[in-house]
């Protein structure tokens, strides 16, 4: 399907209320936890629950049939029912007003030739109708604006500016549990399930207009109609950010041919190559496809490759620096204005260049200023912020040992977790000041979330990378974007 | 189906579309491989050119570097001795000897999924087994020509290299951005190979080329 209007989408996305039709009373069936889910997440709208025994469940009252619901007052069914029920429900759904379905039964083109052949009667049904059809065989769907959680899986993320789509609806509950994870949210999520009607394309279309999603996030297998893909993702990389997860990249691999073109004409090469040229970020791997989309959804954008890294301590520097060297990114030699500017505020031990290495000569306020000097310098377009919460750690180890509160121990501890929180601020601030991304990178966002540095990170909405490389990798994703839109003027 | 151009016609067509090819001379005989070479001047290579002829260095169908008329005597008749009848109409293809150390490939591919593509890499034998290529889809504007040339690992090999200057690397865009022309201009294309591309004083030249049309 193509060109899926979107008010089409809006029934799935923003519905007036929803039904959960094939509503269970067993709290293992995916009947309960389907309507367990949407209403634990206090979606706003009116929930409807059908059966064939009718009762109560979770307070809501089940009909026996879509026939005695208001008409007008629900927009999205989800479907659990078998698949042998549903070409009568989604006519009666059509009755109602119902405008879009998550069909979640299993038995269509994943089982068989007679599976497909119900698939495709499904689909026919749905155009007759007019409804937009999503599944079957999905896991369900997600949109935080109005806090509706129609999945048959947990998680529910935090509210953000990420939408996600899958092929496969367990990338959509690991790119959620990211999500909640690291605080930074989610805007729409959806599993695609088989796509019979409406494919992962066609969402990411969706979701370049819509004005709660600054970024897309898909998992994709097999692509059916590759120019029709290329066309598609195109334009939605000319409006935002779009990262893709592929599967299968290695498979399938190179062809017999007769020309050498053709033997190296692997699908993972020719894959890479439409992404690049669609403008579209290719991820190669789950965690760095979730990180490059967290970090379009809360940093600005590379206006150059220039990088510079601030570390308190000597080996993160190089490390960083090799990363950012090994990318296309550059490690910026050190302006001497600015080496100057750093001498004002530090002893002569620290690295007078790039990385800028404080050598521990640090004093109260030399991070946040140094911060500021290094992110507002004409010559710098990035920086990465390595050593965040050290003192906080041992901070820690005070607080939970034997001597703490005595022998000053209280007010030590109370000071360092003050400083960290001041310096995860000083890295949002500047950032947001300058317009320039800065991205702090400890191991201590995985290894001690609680610390009060990558805990103050996710306070400021933005991404506590677990490892420099892992920062680098998602600047990296950023500055390809940018320079693709500068190159081609529709940035 | 599909059908396989002669190396001489393959490089005829794809001169049409801006791919820069040798001043080379099709003879049928040991004379007038002779005459050919003294036309284009000393050495020379001499291969097989027919449409049915593909593999030509493992099966010792070019010979390189021929200094003068009887070392071309000689090998065009080995090369005419070595060609039998299932090869179809064969002919001679005699071409200046180029020197450059460094051999690039230029092609384009009729990918199952994404239709024809565009692919520049590292070429000559190691080709396949080095694998440093990029691909685009047909068509290719200017902007993505240059951003294949960078994304290949080997940019060494495209800088100053054992002497030789840099690749021109708008001439080497220009036969990407001439593949992709001619892939618009005519649908039945499915394949071309120009392996190796050549570079010669920095600039590169199609020393082989094949081209491989719907029928």
């Amino acid at each position: 399907m193509t060109a899926v209007a979107s008010d089409r989408f809006d029934a799935l996305f923003e519905p007036r209320g929803v039904i959960v039709a094939g509503a269970s009373s067993h709290p293992g069936k995916f009947g309960f936890v389907a309507l367990h889910n949407i209403l634990r997440h206090e979606y706003g709208g009116a929930v409807f629950a059908t059966n064939r025994e009718g009762g109560e469940i979770l307070g809501v009252t089940a009909c026996t049939s879509i026939d005695d619901l208001p008409a007008s007052a629900a927009d999205l069914v989800f479907v659990c029912t078998p698949a042998a029920a549903n070409v009568e429900l989604m006519r009666a759904c059509a009755k109602k007003g119902v405008g879009a379905a998550f069909v979640t039964s299993a038995g269509y083109g994943e089982a068989g030739e007679e599976g497909r052949r119900a698939e495709r009667e499904l689909v026919e049904l749905a155009e007759e109708l007019g409804m937009l059809l999503v599944g079957p065989n999905g896991q369900g769907v997600v949109s935080t604006p109005v806090s509706l959680c129609a999945q048959i899986v947990a998680p529910y993320p935090p509210r953000g500016r990420i939408a996600i789509v899958s092929q496969s609806g367990n990338f959509v509950s690991s790119f959620q549990n990211y999500a909640v994870q690291t605080g930074v949210g989610v805007s729409r999520a959806v599993s695609a399930g088989n796509a019979a009607a409406v494919t992962v394309p066609d969402f990411l279309e969706y979701y370049a207009a819509d004005p709660e999603t600054s970024v897309a996030l898909a998992y994709v297998e097999g692509v059916v109609d590759g120019r029709a893909f290329y066309e598609q993702v195109r334009r939605v990389a000319e409006r935002k950010p779009l990262v893709l997860l592929k599967g299968g990249r290695t498979g399938g691999g190179q062809r017999a041919a007769a020309s050498h073109t053709g033997a190296l004409a692997s699908d993972e090469r020719v894959f890479e190559g439409m992404c690049r040229q669609a403008g579209v970020t290719l991820a190669g791997s789950v965690e760095e496809a979730f990180e490059a989309a967290a970090t379009f959804a809360t940093q600005p954008l590379p206006r150059g490759p220039r990088v510079a890294v601030l570390t308190t301590a000597g080996g993160w520097g190089v490390v960083t620096a090799d990363a950012v060297v090994r990318s296309e990114l550059e490690l910026a030699p050190l302006p001497d204005d600015l080496r100057t500017a750093i001498d004002a505020k530090l002893p002569p031990r620290w690295s007078r260049n790039n990385p800028i290495d404080l050598a521990g000569a640090e004093t109260r306020d030399t991070i946040p200023e140094v911060l500021e000097l290094v992110a507002g310098h004409d010559d710098i377009d990035a920086v990465v912020y390595l050593g965040l919460g050290i003192q906080s750690n041992q901070a820690r180890l005070m607080r939970t040992g034997p001597f703490f509160p005595d022998h000053g121990l209280e007010r030590i501890v109370a000071y360092h977790e003050r400083q960290d929180e001041r310096f995860a601020r000083a890295a949002a601030d500047v950032s947001l000041a300058t317009g320039k991304p800065v991205l702090t990178a400890t191991e201590l966002a995985v290894t001690d979330p609680d610390n009060a540095g990558p805990r103050t990170v996710r306070a400021t909405g933005r991404l506590c990378y677990p490892s420099s490389n892992r920062a680098v990798i998602a600047l990296e994703h950023l500055w390809r974007y940018a320079r693709y839109g500068m190159r081609r003027a529709h940035a | 189906m599909t059908r396989t151009l002669s190396e001489a016609e393959s490089k005829r067509v794809l001169a049409g579309h801006g791919v820069p090819v040798l001043d080379e001379r099709l003879a049928a005989t040991p004379d007038e491989a002779v005459a050919a070479a003294d036309g284009l001047g000393y050495p020379v290579v001499v291969k097989a050119c027919g449409a049915g002829i593909a593999h030509k260095t493992e099966r010792g169908l070019v010979r390189l570097g021929l200094a003068d008329a009887t070392a071309v005597r000689s090998a065009a008749a080995d090369v005419l001795a070595a060609v039998d009848a299932s090869d179809g109409p064969v002919e001679l293809l005699i071409a200046p000897m180029v020197r450059g150390t460094r051999e690039l490939i230029a092609g384009l591919h009729d990918d199952p999924q994404f239709g024809r593509c565009v692919m520049v890499g590292l070429g000559g034998i190691l080709a396949e087994a080095v694998g440093d290529v990029a691909f685009r889809l047909v068509p290719v504007e200017p902007v993505d020509v240059d951003e294949m040339l960078e994304e290949l690992g080997a940019q060494a090999i495209l800088g100053e290299f054992r002497g030789e200057p840099p690749v021109e690397r708008a001439a080497l865009g220009e036969v990407l951005l001439g593949l992709s022309h001619f892939a618009e201009s005519d649908p039945a294309v499915v394949a071309v190979d120009v392996n190796p591309l050549v570079v010669v004083d920095g600039r590169p030249v199609a020393v082989d080329a094949l081209v491989e049309v719907a029928e």
